[in-house]
């Protein structure tokens, strides 16, 4: 066992943990069920969360490393969430919604990181979150509608 | 996968100390250790507090800490610039973003994977690796060494003058390569790695003038065999050799352009 | 009409982006035992021993089960209405191993790890047979996958196991010999399609616990609770009364859950113990021992004339059933009835099918049901004799397809009531810009930009043996709430059905709950598959929501003391007497129904239906093809599909897109591989490539809705069919741009770049 400190969505916590325990584990383990596994070899993204602010997953990441760093899931960041969810929603792009919440926190990363993305980069910056039900063109409509409105809004 | 003993090592030193003992694993980016269900680590030693994860610029070299994150890189504007963006080419169809912000630099080179598409750029770019004893030496050299108990520090990437170009073949765009090549020209050389064929990636050299003279329709055949391929799920040896010959020869075509 | 045709948005959408707890795993007891299957590495052995007793020992090992414990009757895991026509089978766990991957032990522990280390000090003897890998060595072979006494097929569908036979039928119409020797052109093809994965993002995964009246509950991410409770009562030899089935969201299904992959295991294992249980198949469990989709070998004779009438179709499929025969004799059948259809101008036709036992991985339902692979097999050979003819293949299909108000002979002699199949193929050829792009244009850099069609069928419910039912109550202040059967796995059909009973109801989507499924609380559904949901059981609301309205109006004729029951008039909010003028409200009337009544303010009412009404769909793809690489970059694929009336947009529209990338997948990179022990070499994302963002050109979807007069509003189908037309589009695009014909997918590039190679040396 080892104990580690950090940042779960903005609250300070501590843990005693196994040290080869994965990240998406402990996260469920301490509630936060919006974290999924889909696959086990880092192919799907459904287990996104990020980690200082930049998104990974926490299917391949030792729960120890997060010891002194920042962690956010989608239960941290519902307030946007609900925001991108009526875009979606209006597309019918979140269908199933098992992919949604590594999806979610993926593309508010990209949005953070790239303005005015097209198509392609888009697609690019997602790549690594599968979908099995909407062939992907729903998705790029509501993000294309949410980050003008984001945009229009910052303005 | 289990681990016995977890360590954030707070110098190289306790690092270096640490892996010299038995069943001792230096960490990257942790990307597939889950692949592994039956493995057992005695000591899973953490770079991550070293300060590793920098890309510092000189006037003639980039020097890359190992913890470096493959997205680092492929964000670097003066690496792109450096590579003719040939190293954003090879890392934008590593699975996604998310696997590119956990995997590093180190944890690719040691892993001395046949389908990476990192050592075989960085093999046409002649890059160097630091150890923490060894030292620094070639990456070619390292390739087929490893880094044995000997810890990874650095990787040196020299901005010496020259054209460089990556391409790969995939299945899907974030699948293994099934074949993967890199050219990199100077004026004097030119220099080429074959990757994901499908076992480790070689180097293949030719005087630049030589290379010219002959073209690239009869340099990359050359090239093409030269090099020995296997078969696996993703493509057989035939197609690998074939698609190395027509990658080798674009790629040329690109680096050497007026040239030829 | 107000709610039909607009897409409204799903009623669940907010929780599920935002990422609420809401799937199986996520509402599970913290509790529950964990439950794992050790697996058989060999794939055709009879286990010998199993030696349990140190696993057993390891501390928090709570049972190991073996084929001893469990009980010795057969049943099926096809999730399918009485009478059921798979064969039954199967044993929870059976000494006789038929495919790699088939379970040996259960074991249940408090936690992972402990289960884990269990499983891997079991120890099994085995005594390993040869296997019969390859389909079409199966009938008859010396190596019998089914060779038990016990083996019971419940109707006969010409099942024989001693024969490795599982089904088989066949059926002439008109003098199908006679018209291919008088055919002028004859194209004989045989075609193949492998085992494709539905790959939906929840792997399989239940748990199940004993409730205060010591019954069995089961909790399941399933497509078909109510057969779910059949399954697990006949596995477990219990009464079904004593199984209560829980639907809570679901992460995909496309037919995977269909089928009681593994409800089976956990339910044991709490029955056994009386504790809960849970068992989450990992993606390689559901990669490998799972459902997919059947193997197939179609064999197409086509004749025609030279000026492109096509005189006769016969088509002979041989079906994989893998080691069990979930979903064979039925999957089977459509790919002949929802194929065969599309060119009803023959003068004969025949179909016949067999489908066969081997040791490989049992194939169940998945999204078209066969109807793939016939329509790859049938869609190639039309393009190819399109090729032959030197005619354009719109305008052969032109010449040769359905229409509306004609019979269709190899489709239960059913009329085409709608039917805009001309149309779609119309249309399409615009949107793709055929005339134009046929059949190839060479771009500067050598690349081969190209074009190909096809068309594609499907059905809308089982004809006369599929069941819905509904059930709406009124509600304080009169709101509804909506019970169904029918499962909802993400397509959003509790919205859709709310959409139909809000026009019903002439009310807003919002005043509806929508409540699925729960086996003691919701009216029978067969499930939702074989495209049924929005077509039957959204008929099954539409007659609920008439009865209620009688119902209502028999309390508001009470309360306004009217005596002409049927004279009063409601519009949604109230009812009125237009005799006197006196009116009372919906939220009256429903809160006096409260106090002093004997009216009950809710109906139910099921539906079957005589006929199973094909939607249409057009699917047209524009390819690039790199002459040198053989890579095959996807540019447009334009679609046009005819669903009836579309009740909500955005949600048709989203299923048109994802089952073209789902045909994509199969069509270009989706392969399974087996070693030569049987072993599936794809057995996870990383080896298994699914469609990902970049592989995408653009995706346009439109629709040309017929009228389906036995439908919701005129509504059909739409789920299955959007998955048909990639495959044998992309094909042709592939053969447009390289003259090579590819009768097997999918069409890697090194396949399409050593077919080039190959041509190239033949005509050097």
């Amino acid at each position: 066992m080892m104990n580690i400190a950090y940042l779960l969505n903005g609250k300070k916590e501590k843990s005693d943990i196994e040290p080869g325990m994965m990240l998406l584990d402990f996260l469920r383990s301490k509630g936060c069920h919006s974290v999924k596994c889909g696959c086990e070899t880092t192919n799907c993204g459904l287990c996104t969360v990020w980690l200082n602010e930049k998104p990974v997953l926490s299917c391949a990441i030792l729960a120890a490393r997060i010891d002194g760093q920042r962690v956010t899931t989608l239960e941290g960041m519902q307030e946007e969430a609900r925001e991108l969810a009526l875009y979606m929603g209006r597309e019918g792009a979140e269908q199933c919604g098992f992919c949604n919440p590594g999806f979610v926190m993926n593309v508010l990363a990209m949005v953070r990181e790239v303005t005015d993305p097209t198509d392609n980069e888009i697609n690019e910056y997602l790549s690594g979150n599968l979908c099995r039900c909407t062939g992907y063109a729903s998705h790029l409509r509501a993000l294309h509608a949410f980050i003008k409105a984001k945009g229009a809004v910052d303005v | 996968m289990q681990i016995a003993q977890y360590t954030k090592a707070q110098s190289l030193t306790e690092a270096w100390e640490l892996h010299q003992k038995r069943h001792s694993v230096i960490l990257g980016g942790c990307c597939w250790l889950r692949l592994s269900p039956q493995r057992m680590i005695q000591h899973a030693i953490d770079l991550s507090a070293l300060g590793l994860d920098t890309i510092e610029e000189t006037d003639g070299e980039f020097r890359i800490g190992a913890m470096t994150s493959l997205r680092s890189l492929e964000v670097s504007a003066a690496l792109e610039c450096c590579t003719d963006g040939a190293l954003k080419e090879a890392l934008r169809h590593i699975v996604g973003v998310q696997f590119r912000n956990m995997a590093t630099i180190g944890g690719s080179i040691c892993g001395r994977f046949g389908f990476s598409d990192v050592i075989t750029l960085l093999l046409a770019l002649d890059a160097d690796v630091v150890l923490y004893k060894g030292g620094r030496m070639k990456l070619e050299a390292f390739a087929a060494t490893g880094a044995g108990t000997d810890v990874l520090t650095h990787v040196i990437l020299s901005k010496a003058g020259r054209g460089t170009a990556y391409a790969s073949l995939r299945l899907n765009a974030t699948d293994f390569p099934i074949i993967a090549c890199a050219v990199s020209g100077s004026a004097e050389a030119v220099r080429c790695a074959i990757g994901a064929r499908p076992s480790r990636a070689v180097v293949l050299r030719a005087v630049r003038q030589d290379a010219a003279a002959q073209g690239p329709a009869k340099m990359a055949r050359q090239w093409a065999d030269a090099v020995s391929y296997g078969s696996n799920m993703r493509g057989s040896a035939e197609y690998r050799r074939d698609m190395a010959e027509v990658l080798c020869r674009r790629l040329l075509e690109r680096v050497m352009g007026a040239d030829v | 009409m107000k709610e039909i045709n607009r897409s409204v948005m799903k009623k669940d959408a907010v929780s599920l982006v935002t990422g609420k707890p809401v799937y199986t795993e996520d509402i599970a007891p913290e509790d529950c035992l964990v439950v794992k299957a050790l697996r058989s590495p060999h794939a055709h052995a009879i286990v010998k021993r199993v030696q349990t007793k140190t696993a057993a020992g390891v501390p928090g090992i709570v049972c190991i089960i073996t084929s001893e414990d469990v009980p010795q009757k057969r049943f099926t895991i096809a999730g399918q209405t009485y009478p059921e026509l798979s064969p039954y089978d199967r044993l929870i766990l059976d000494p006789h191993i038929r495919y790699v991957g088939d379970p040996v032990a259960l074991v249940a522990g408090t936690d992972v790890a402990a289960v884990d280390r269990a499983l891997r000090m079991i120890r099994v003897e085995y005594e390993v047979l040869k296997p019969l890998l390859d389909v079409r060595d199966a009938r008859d072979n010396t190596v019998i996958v089914h060779s038990e006494e016990d083996w019971k097929s419940l109707v006969n569908v010409g099942g024989d196991n001693k024969r490795n036979i599982v089904a088989q039928s066949g059926e002439d119409w008109g003098d199908v010999e006679g018209e291919l020797d008088r055919a002028e052109i004859v194209i004989d093809r045989t075609y193949h399609t492998k085992q494709v994965q539905q790959s939906m993002m929840e792997t399989f995964r239940s748990y199940s616990y004993l409730d205060a009246y010591g019954r069995l509950v089961v909790v399941s991410s399933t497509q078909v609770p109510f057969h779910i409770r059949r399954i697990v009562a006949t596995a477990l030899d219990i009464p079904k009364s004593q199984v209560r089935v829980i639907k809570p969201r679901i992460g995909g299904g496309f037919g995977a859950k269909q089928s009681a992959v593994m409800e089976v295991y956990p339910s044991f294992i709490t029955k056994l113990t009386g504790r809960p249980a849970m068992m989450i198949y990992s993606r390689e469990e559901s990669m490998t021992v799972s459902s997919p989709r059947h193997e197939a070998y179609v064999h197409i004779k086509l004749g025609a004339d030279r000026d492109g009438m096509i005189r006769v179709i016969s088509l002979e499929s041989l079906w994989n059933a893998g080691a069990y025969g979930d979903h064979s004799p039925t999957t089977v059948t459509l790919s002949g009835h929802k194929s065969i259809p599309l060119y009803n101008q023959y003068k004969a036709f025949r179909f016949n099918y067999e489908a066969l036992y081997t040791n490989t991985i049992a194939a169940g339902a998945y999204r078209g049901y066969g109807a793939p692979q016939g329509i790859f097999a049938l869609e190639s050979a039309v393009n190819e004799l399109a090729a032959e003819l030197h005619m354009d293949p719109v305008t052969l299909r032109l010449k040769n397809i359905l229409h509306q108000g004609e019979k269709m002979p190899a489709y239960f002699n059913e009329t085409a009531l709608s039917c805009h199949l001309e149309q779609c193929l119309l249309r399409v050829r615009d949107m793709i810009g055929w005339d134009r792009k046929y059949p190839r244009q060479v771009l500067s850099n050598g690349h081969i930009r190209s074009v190909g069609l096809s068309l594609a069928m499907q059905g809308s419910s089982i004809s006369n043996v599929d069941v819905a039912s509904a059930t709406i109550k009124v509600n304080d202040d009169g709101f509804y709430s909506l019970s169904i059967g029918a499962t909802d796995m993400g397509t959003g059909c509790d919205t859709i059905l709310a959409q139909i009973a809000a026009e019903c109801l002439q009310c807003s989507v919002d005043n509806i709950v929508t409540y699925g499924v729960d086996t003691d609380i919701s009216p029978y559904d067969s499930g939702s598959y074989a495209s049924s949901t929005t077509y039957l059981t959204g008929k099954a609301v539409e007659k609920t929501c008439h009865t209620l309205i009688k119902r209502m109006k028999a309390r508001a004729a009470a309360a306004l003391q009217c005596h002409h029951t049927e004279l009063l008039e409601f519009d949604g909010t109230t009812i009125t007497d237009p005799d006197s003028g006196h009116c009372v409200s919906l939220r009256d009337l429903a809160n006096g129904a409260m106090c002093t009544n004997e009216i009950a303010l809710e109906a139910t009412e099921a539906h079957f239906s005589p006929t199973s009404p094909p939607p249409y769909m057009a699917g047209a793809a524009e390819i690039e093809v790199d002459p040198e690489t053989g890579h095959i970059d996807l540019i447009d694929f334009a679609a046009v599909v005819d669903c009836g009336t579309v009740i909500n947009p955005a949600l048709a529209r989203v299923q048109v897109e994802g089952g073209i990338v789902q045909g994509i997948g199969m069509a270009l990179t989706e392969d399974v591989i087996l070693d030569p022990k049987g072993r599936i070499q794809n057995n996870s994302f990383m080896q298994y490539r699914l469609p990902c963002r970049m592989d995408m050109g653009t995706i346009r979807v439109e629709f040309a809705p017929s009228y389906e007069p036995n439908g919701p509003f005129g509504a059909k189908s739409i789920g299955e069919v959007v998955i048909n037309t990639s495959g044998p589009a992309i094909a042709d695009a592939v053969y447009n741009a390289t003259g090579i014909r590819f009768t097997e997918l999918p069409i890697t590039a090194e396949k399409v770049y050593m077919a080039l190679k190959h041509k190239d040396c033949k005509t050097q």
